[in-house]
């Protein structure tokens, strides 16, 4: 962090502690690095940030499927149990209550990250990152969005373009945009 | 409009709109105009005499033993909530809050709205721990134990599941009770140690302008905050209605947005991360965006808007012959107070305010109460409700023109067509005193 930022962050600190007496909390919080969080730390945004290093194909990711996902989610991503979304759906939302599965997301790298946390249900986080790679690349390829002989890895998964992706709106900017310089004391209220 | 033709022949309440609503005064000034009337209603009604009292075996022998955790009566097992995954299958569970069951704002920790998207975490607060990092000065760990010794703010808030009141999306009205509608609301005094606290002391990068909240249980389901939302009224929750959250809500501790979607109130809350863009998660991505008429979906719909319903009498209830009855519901928004609530009995020809129960707290549940004389004929009762922010409860038709509704009839109240749901709810009372959930 340069010099300058650094004395922003403090700035921030300072604006909306006024008011509570500053730098007046118990300070119980231990410090840790950024390197022991790394258990914890999987999650993967949108510009491909947290990736890790690794890569997979459509091919690999059909035996994989096969063997840990086709129970719940359906074999070749249909029929799946109840209850349980089906892993191939619309790309076209016409209606309100359209059934909203992988195509819906405006980004290819949520199915990775959601993939990585949560499954497969009985036993999370017990997949490879190759295996993510390759069930990221069937997934997007029984649903068209890639080819089948395309490899995903760190760089080609974010450049994936969803089909979905320039359909949304946000909601209500005014309640997101945030202004770091201009941070309303926040204790007061 | 002015009403004081009287069916019954009791003394004349003031009636203030259509169907024999009558002046909220009568509840602020007490028993006295009411009970006048209803002395007169039990012989107009034609009760019979009560029988000679005697004594029950309860008031002859002492009791049992008193439990170190009290339970409601025996008598009360039917006020449960009702799931939708009784046998822990691989998938969610929802549990509802029984609203036409209850009274008051204050919804009784047992019966707070549960949904747990892969089962209840056994979490050892002991074991427990919350990582603030990503775009701060100092990544921090706390415990709960260490979480103890900080200032803590107490406040009344609801929590909203955004997919509560989904089955009113249906293009024909389910004849279900309020808790299969609107079952995924509930309200409690949560206690814990405001976010901006332990942001001030990890430090903020300028650069952050979202954070990332991530649960202990197994999904690790996490969600993307504004760093606005962070810093105005977030808080780390650690007590509910005054004892430790409940398992089914987050214990040990949980993400408080007061008026923000439930999903967002990260339960297990174990970490949180500092971020320079919205994470896209699996339950912002998908979940909990909604798709519009015109084929646009909405993204990062956060407030739960102003929404109100009655709950006595409703769904499941019957009416008992004419007379004098009390309309009372719960209205809330996510934009602050409750600023009014209009009631009506002719399925919205007419309306009159509702007493509101004070305090009217931001953010939490406000009961609203409105005295009503049936006349034994057909009625429609409604609610709708404003906020201090100026919104107003649309009427179902105002609502489907906006959002739109299913093709077909919702086959199951367990479904979930689409999300952020919160027009008027219409129950409508047949001259035998049977209640159906009609669209009006």
């Amino acid at each position: 962090m340069s010099t300058r930022k650094l004395l922003l962050a403090v700035g921030v600190v300072c604006s909306f502690g006024a008011g509570s007496a500053l730098a007046e909390t118990p300070g119980l919080g231990k410090p840790i690095a950024e390197g022991d969080i790394a258990a914890w730390n999987i999650d993967v945004l949108p510009d491909g940030t947290g990736l890790p290093p690794g890569s997979g194909t459509a091919k690999q990711g059909a035996a994989i499927y096969s063997q840990k996902c086709a129970l719940c989610h359906g074999e070749n991503g249909v029929n799946p149990a109840p209850g349980v979304v089906p892993m191939v759906g619309p790309s076209k939302f016409d209606r309100i209550d359209t059934m909203k599965t992988v195509p819906y997301y405006k980004y290819a790298t949520t199915l990775y990250d959601v993939m990585r946390r949560s499954m497969p249900f009985p036993m999370p986080k017990t997949l490879t990152n190759d295996e993510l790679y390759a069930l990221s690349a069937y997934i997007l390829s029984l649903n068209k969005i890639i080819r089948e002989d395309e490899v995903m890895d760190a760089k080609s998964l974010p450049q994936v373009k969803m089909p979905n992706r320039d359909n949304f709106i946000v909601w209500d900017p005014d309640k997101i945009e945030y202004d770091p310089l201009h941070v309303q004391a926040p204790a007061m209220r | 409009m002015s009403n004081r033709k009287s069916r019954t022949g009791s003394p004349p309440l003031e009636a203030v709109a259509g169907n024999g609503l009558l002046d909220r005064r009568v509840l602020l000034r007490g028993g006295a105009v009411i009970a006048g009337a209803m002395g007169t209603g039990v012989a107009v009604t034609g009760a019979a005499a009560e029988a000679p009292l005697a004594n029950d075996p309860w008031s002859l022998e002492m009791g049992t033993v008193v439990p170190a955790y009290q339970v409601p009566s025996r008598f009360e097992k039917d006020v449960v909530r009702t799931r939708s995954n009784p046998n822990n299958e691989f998938r969610n569970s929802h549990a509802r809050t029984p609203h036409h069951l209850l009274q008051g704002t204050v919804t009784p920790n047992g019966l707070f709205f549960s949904i747990c998207h892969s089962g209840l975490p056994d979490i050892d607060p002991a074991q427990h721990k919350l990582v603030i990092h990503g775009l701060v000065k100092q990544p921090l760990v706390y415990t709960v134990e260490s979480l103890s010794r900080y200032p803590m703010v107490t406040r009344m808030h609801f929590l909203e599941c955004s997919g509560n009141s989904a089955p009113m999306f249906s293009n024909a009205p389910l004849q279900v009770t309020a808790q299969a509608i609107h079952g995924l609301v509930s309200n409690a005094e949560w206690t814990g140690v405001p976010l901006s606290t332990l942001l001030e002391e990890t430090g903020i990068d300028p650069k952050a302008t979202w954070l990332l909240a991530e649960g202990a249980d197994s999904l690790g389901l996490h969600r993307s905050v504004p760093i606005k939302k962070a810093l105005d009224d977030a808080m780390i929750a650690l007590y509910q209605n005054g004892e430790r959250i409940q398992p089914g809500n987050g214990y040990p501790m949980r993400l408080l947005l007061p008026g923000y979607q439930g999903n967002m109130n990260v339960k297990y809350v174990r970490r949180i991360k500092l971020i320079d863009q919205p994470a896209m998660s699996f339950f912002e991505s998908k979940t909990y965006s909604q798709i519009l008429p015109n084929g646009k979906m909405w993204l990062f719909h956060f407030t739960q808007e102003v929404k109100s319903f009655i709950t006595q009498p409703s769904f499941g209830h019957a009416l008992k012959g004419p007379g004098i009855y009390e309309i009372s519901g719960v209205a809330y928004s996510g934009n602050g107070r409750i600023s009014r609530v209009m009631v009506s009995a002719d399925g919205g020809k007419s309306w009159a305010q509702a007493a509101l129960n004070a305090p009217v707290v931001p953010k939490a549940f406000t009961r609203f109460r409105m005295p009503w004389r049936w006349d034994g004929q057909p009625a429609i009762l409604q609610s709708r409700a404003w906020d201090e922010a100026g919104n107003v409860q649309p009427t179902r038709a105002e609502f489907v023109a906006a959002r739109g509704q299913t093709e077909k009839p919702v086959a199951t109240p367990l479904a979930f067509p689409n999300q952020h749901y919160n027009s008027i709810t219409s129950w409508g009372i047949d001259s035998k005193g049977e209640i159906k959930h009609v669209y009006a």
